[in-house]
């Protein structure tokens, strides 16, 4: 399985690590919602098809990914920088510059 | 104690301490393995005086790019990955936002504190974290292809460019610096461990110790 980096091309999925389901939305973190948090932490799609997860290139740039990956096939369809993502980007990019 | 309190040994470059190198009990200079017909590879440790690793926050890239080439005089080609070396410095990216540049003499970092400011990004120190090994010669490609899953020919990996992979878990940032030679600077405490299995890989085509 190959997953192409958008930073180092395509790369063996043995430099990779798994970061976890992609469709998790986290509630805020003071958040007493307790459904929600039960969802965040167990509830899973566990879809046959494409699947959003988020991909760590921790053997190569380290960036971390937002990858579609069919969980019937193995086929990657998409593979792009999380950090573009406003859910997660935003909090980066807060706490990287003041 | 006299000489201990000369102006020389204050200066910066005095202050910073000896490098020692991690490969020097397994470091034989000479010809080995199937040599009979030629050397195809030439191993060397090149003992950089200056590491650094340079990381732009999101939006500062050009900043620090612009920083690098006055410092440097090192021009950074677009692209993932690019670089380019003098023979003298070297700088590479190795991640989005993040260099490596390497500089013969010590002292580096300092050049750098006045340029990578905190509104730009940050600046590490690596000089003595990790080592840097040479390979050389007609079957670099060959050997290198051996230990990592990415291609080497050379429109695939132009010179100047870097590449970060690893090998068993032995992380490296491998730098095209010649048409056929490539710097790879893996982690110190392991590098005494990845030269060995470089020696053993490069056997096959007969290989030499610089």
């Amino acid at each position: 399985m190959l997953i192409t980096c958008p930073y180092c091309g395509p790369r063996d999925v043995i430099e990779f690590t798994y970061q976890g389901d992609g469709n998790r939305q986290r509630p805020q973190p003071a958040s007493q919602d307790l459904d929600a948090w039960n969802a965040y932490v167990y509830e899973r799609l566990n879809p046959a098809g494409d699947h959003n997860e988020i991909w760590q290139h921790s053997g190569g740039c380290r960036a971390h990914l937002k990858v579609v990956r069919n969980t019937l096939t193995h086929e990657i369809s998409s593979a792009a920088f999380a950090r573009g993502d406003h859910k997660s980007g935003a909090r980066h990019k807060a706490e990287g510059k003041s | 104690m006299a000489e201990r309190q000369s102006p020389e040994r204050q200066s910066p470059e005095r202050q910073l301490p000896e490098h020692l190198s991690p490969l020097e009990p397994a470091l034989h200079p000479g010809s080995h393995g199937n040599f009979e017909h030629g050397v195809d590879v030439i191993l060397s440790e090149t003992k950089p005086g200056s590491i650094l690793q340079l990381a732009a926050w999101p939006g500062e890239e050009k900043q620090l790019i612009s920083g690098i080439r006055t410092v440097t005089g090192l021009t950074l080609p677009d692209g993932a990955g690019g670089g380019s070396t003098n023979g003298v410095r070297s700088v590479f990216g190795f991640a989005p936002g993040k260099f490596t540049v390497v500089d013969e003499a010590e002292g580096l970092a300092l050049a750098f504190a006045d340029v990578v400011t905190p509104a730009i990004g940050t600046l590490t120190d690596l000089s003595h974290g990790r080592t840097a090994i040479r390979i050389a010669g007609p079957k670099a490609e060959w050997v290198l292809a051996k230990f990592f899953a990415i291609d080497f020919a050379l429109p695939a990996f132009p010179l100047g460019a870097g590449r970060s992979t690893n090998h068993h878990d032995i992380f490296a940032q491998i730098q095209r610096t010649g048409a056929d030679q490539f710097d790879i600077y893996v982690f110190r405490s392991f590098a005494r461990s990845f030269w060995k299995a470089l020696c053993h890989a490069s056997e096959e085509v007969g290989y030499e110790v610089q």
